[in-house]
């Protein structure tokens, strides 16, 4: 039986996720082994070196650079307030002194009989990573992090805008394939995670952003309308530092596209739960897509960890949706995996698959041109 | 490694960020000849985490397609003998985001174009360029080496003899940045710096101790020329110390290789430079794949190399309609299509990078997209491929009426004699006249250029056979790695519509004498083989020049190709109607001239 791989999304009801959550760089890890966490719980903290101010005190004092160190105030290392002097000019029988005066708080790094240049590092700028999910420390990064591991439904989105959020999972659509438009959301939808169907509409989306929603799930969305979101064309996908209020994850890809039946019906089961959902993606080498953890509590887990995980084999039967001109967005069962190659419309040689759409049509397709989805 | 004349059978690879290429060469009839290609995932990351995995099976299939052993267990039989082994082997490597570098220099249009020219010539995708005068603040600048994290930073600035303090304030930045190596925690960042010699000492004390740093000879040691060569050698030397060694696996590659491992653009610009020096000629090339196009041009025998960085048919394919405007795209279409469904699939391919076009019109937007991203990266190297600039001219009195300053482009399309494409969407184009058209609509060449696709992509492991046996490499170039599409013939002028443009008088390889008066506004093609040459006299109307001068007839021998000879009476500078129905129906009208498309 011919056997095809084909990179599908991950859709999984419950499984065991690790999330590790470093630091940029070296600092103090906050938390241990065996720690319950929630998302906002803060693992670890550092401070950023802070910004290099570059000051040439000769051209300001207009003396050679050589004749700086000793009208020099400050030495290396010392700290320095804003409007301390850095430089005094010995004037003239004492009088007439110029300064440089500092521009910034900060220590005193160096000078440059070279150049004249002195240079002052500003206070450092803490940075604190939290946990994002809510779980248990599995694994401590000496100085650098921790992971963290939870348990509980994981959806992969195929994109994303905006960054790590949490809040109340809010079903506003009854049906996959209706649109999520501004009528939808409620002005009680502040902090919450509101899943739509196949689209959201740009007033949709603003309404969502106005009430203070942390996040939205749906199929589908208009490049024109990313465009209006982020102010820009968007020419290559990396996502996620965007200065976005609510986090947007699209299940499916762009225009109107109803969710997959499977993942809407998943998300519907976990109506009302706590979320952590990320927007960020990344579509090169090392691939990150955008996600939606739901955990579930240590009770409930018994009754539901049994339920597999969806395979990354396609066979005949598996289920299907067409992700190119001319059935894009439509899905079907696999009826046939030939192994000879076979000549498209486009003249394109290709391996291909045979398909039955939902309504019953027949078309063959190349295997570069389907994903596989849940049932 | 065997002499020369003793090798006859090399393996090479390529080691991609996806895929590991494999090719076998070997010596048949006094001839190199390439005798199969095998490829295998490429295994730089989990679960693997060993480059060699991909390596070993991209060369066991190899061994299966040719039924000559190259391996004993798992290492490379040396030297052949007994019809076993090989007497070569070498490769390159682009696994892991390539080789990125930042560049510095005093001034941004001199010794800092130089060290960018330095860098991108050794293989490199250059993220920033820092100069004095980049209109930057100092904490800017540092703001962008601590966020861009490069494989590694080549400073350079003044001439030697000259002024050292800008040179030194830039050594004062990169010191400020404290910057880490983007691979390989707890080792320093490697500094290259090849300014003036005089400021040698002040920037050792400030970057020594920071920084890996290396200093090498001046890349610019007086305006009117660059010294790139010890530069570029140490960005090599480096990328193999450094940035490979980082590189799981790579160790032990580098163990089996009998020369070093080369970046892979630095490997297929060494092949164009080999073959514009040995045949004499002013060469383009093109690889645009699905991130990135890199153009390499030899012109007046200076290589130039530049990397579009977000140019490409996939992950950047959004880009190109945000810097191409879908105004630009959409004129290649000949059928409509309403633009929130030409942005959302062109998104979608973004996102899902690896569909390929099921449908002809899917396929008519894909070429229109490449026509434009090509368009793009040559003009992008068009202004990067210049002269030195600040360079004073030395004139006569008969220069006085034809001044050009210095830091002109070096592209000459008149001049230019052979473009060579590669890529996915040039070499796998389902038919050759497609991949001919595209060239032809993007590069909009001038006079008599020569027109070929790399076959299955193997310049990069020819790049790197060239540094060591340019016979072997140039060979298997010509013969095996190049697919010949034809000659293009273009007069450069614009007339009106259907009035005369060119005159072409010749004798077809079947014998049919060819004597015709292409009118302004078209294409057609008349087929000639590969090993077809012809002699063909050309005459161009008033208006219109081919080389010789404005209307000065001209004859030269021209070879055909999978195509065949091209004519090309579109006008140079080509314009496509504005008018919908008048600009479709040119464009269907040249389609089938060229029989590009069925039906």
């Amino acid at each position: 039986m011919a056997h095809a791989y084909t990179p599908g999304l991950r859709v999984s009801e419950m499984t065991v996720l690790r999330k590790d959550r470093r630091l940029p760089i070296k600092g103090d890890v906050l938390v241990n082994v065996g720690d319950v966490v929630t998302s906002d719980t803060v693992v670890a903290n550092t401070f950023l070196p802070g910004n290099v101010q570059l000051i040439n005190v000769a051209s300001k004092l207009g003396i050679p650079p050589q004749d700086l160190p000793p009208i020099m105030q400050k030495g290396e290392g010392d700290t320095i307030k804003r409007g301390e002097p850095l430089a005094t000019t010995k004037g003239l029988f004492g009088m007439f002194k110029s300064n440089v005066p500092s521009p910034c708080d900060g220590t005193f790094e160096s000078v440059s009989t070279v150049t004249g240049q002195v240079i002052l590092r500003e206070p450092p700028t803490p940075i604190e990573i939290d946990a994002y999910v809510d779980g248990r420390v599995v694994d401590v990064f000496e100085n650098e992090g921790v992971a963290v591991e939870v348990t509980g439904t994981f959806i992969q989105g195929i994109f994303g805008v905006g960054g790590e959020k949490t809040g109340l999972l809010t079903i506003r659509t009854d049906d996959p394939g209706r649109p999520l438009t501004a009528d939808d959301i409620r002005d009680d939808d502040a902090g919450r995670i509101i899943v739509g169907g196949s689209h959201v509409t740009w007033e949709g989306l603003q309404r969502a952003m106005e009430v203070g929603a942390h996040g939205v799930v749906v199929g589908g969305f208009d490049d024109p309308d990313l465009k209006k979101l982020l102010g820009k064309d968007l020419g290559v996908a990396i996502t996620g530092h965007e200065n976005v209020t609510t986090t947007l994850v699209l299940t499916e890809g762009f225009g109107e596209i109803a969710m997959a039946h499977g993942t809407f019906e998943l998300l519907k089961k976990r109506d009302g739960r706590k979320a952590s959902i990320n927007g960020a993606t990344q579509i090169r080498a090392g691939v990150i897509r955008p996600e939606i953890v739901i955990p579930i509590e240590e009770a409930q887990k018994s009754d539901e960890i049994a339920v597999a995980e969806q395979g990354t084999g396609l066979d005949i039967g598996s289920s299907i949706r067409a992700i190119r001109a001319p059935y894009f967005g439509r899905l079907g069962e696999v009826t046939g995996l030939p192994n000879e190659l076979q000549k498209m419309e486009s003249e394109s040689m290709v391996r291909v698959l045979k398909v039955k759409f939902a309504d019953g049509e027949e078309a063959l397709l190349p295997r570069a041109n389907v994903e596989m989805i849940e049932r | 490694m065997s002499e020369n004349g003793k090798i006859r059978a090399i393996v090479a690879t390529d080691c991609g960020s996806t895929t590991t290429k494999a090719i076998l060469i070997k010596q048949v009839d006094g001839e190199y000849r390439l005798i199969v290609r095998g490829e295998a995932p490429t295994t730089v990351e989990a679960p693997f985490e060993d480059v060699t995995r991909g390596v070993l099976n991209a060369i066991r299939e190899v061994e299966e397609l040719s039924g000559h052993e190259v391996l004993a267990g798992e290492d490379v039989i040396h030297p052949n003998e007994g019809g076993k082994g090989v007497d070569l082997y070498l490769s390159t490597s682009s696994a892991g985001g390539g080789l990125q570098m930042m560049v510095a220099g005093v001034v941004k249009s001199m010794t800092a174009e130089s060290a960018e020219r330095a860098a991108l010539g050794a293989g490199s995708i250059v993220m920033d360029v820092l100069a004095s005068n980049d209109g930057r603040l100092p904490h800017e600048q540092i703001e962008r080496i601590r966020h861009l994290r490069p494989d590694m930073i080549l400073l350079s600035g003044g001439i030697d003899g000259g002024t050292i303090t800008h040179v030194v304030e830039l050594a004062q930045v990169i010191a400020a940045a404290d910057p880490k190596p983007r691979l390989g925690i707890g080792y320093q960042l490697p500094v290259i710096y090849a300014g003036n010699i005089d400021a040698k000492e002040e920037v050792g004390r400030l970057l020594g101790e920071k920084t890996a740093l290396y200093q090498v000879e001046n890349l610019r040691p007086v305006l009117e020329r660059e010294n790139l060569g010890p530069a570029r050698d140490k960005i090599h030397d480096l990328f193999m110390e450094h940035v490979m060694a980082q590189a799981p696996g790579y160790d032990k590659l580098m163990g089996w290789t009998d020369a070093p491992i080369m970046p892979t653009p630095g490997a297929v610009g060494s092949i164009i430079e080999t073959i514009a020096k040995q045949q004499d000629i002013e060469v383009v090339g093109v690889d645009i794949g699905g991130a990135t196009t890199d153009v390499f041009s030899v012109f007046k025998d200076t290589f130039n190399r530049t990397v579009s960085a977000n140019l490409g048919m996939s992950y950047s394919v959004s880009n190109v309609l945000a810097e191409a405007g879908i105004e630009n795209v959409m004129r290649w279409v000949p059928f409509g299509l309403p633009e929130l469904e030409v942005r959302n699939r062109i998104k979608n391919k973004m996102i899902r990078p690896t569909t390929v076009p099921q449908a002809l019109e899917d396929l008519k937007l894909e070429q229109a997209i490449a026509r434009e991203a090509l368009r793009l990266a040559f003009e992008q190297h068009k202004s990067f491929a210049v002269g030195l600039k600040g360079v004073q001219q030395e004139r006569t009195i008969s220069d006085a009426f034809s001044q050009s300053s210095s830091g002109a482009t070096l592209v000459n399309l008149m001049d230019l004699d052979l473009i060579v494409g590669s890529g996915g969407v040039l070499s796998h184009a389902p038919r050759r006249q497609q991949a001919a058209m595209m060239l032809a609509d993007a590069f909009l060449p001038e006079g008599i250029t020569r027109l070929a696709v790399d076959s299955i992509f193997m310049m990069p492991q020819l790049g790197v056979l060239a540094e060591v046996h340019e016979k072997a490499a140039t060979e298997v170039f010509e013969k095996d790695c190049l697919i010949h599409l034809g000659t293009l013939i273009a007069p450069v002028g614009t007339a009106q519509e259907g009035k005369p443009c060119l005159t072409v008088e010749a004798t077809l390889p079947d014998g049919t004498a060819l004597n015709e008066e292409i009118p302004f506004g078209d294409m057609r093609v008349y087929p000639m083989s590969v090993d077809d040459k012809i002699r063909v006299k050309m005459t161009p109307a008033r208006g219109f020049e081919l080389g010789a001068g404005p209307g000065k007839p001209h004859e030269a021998t021209v070879s055909g190709g999978v195509v065949g000879l091209m004519i090309d009476t579109r006008g140079r500078p080509f314009t496509l109607p504005t008018e919908e129905s008048q600009r479709v129906e040119k464009l269907e009208r040249w389609a089938k001239a060229f029989d590009a498309y069925p039906g």
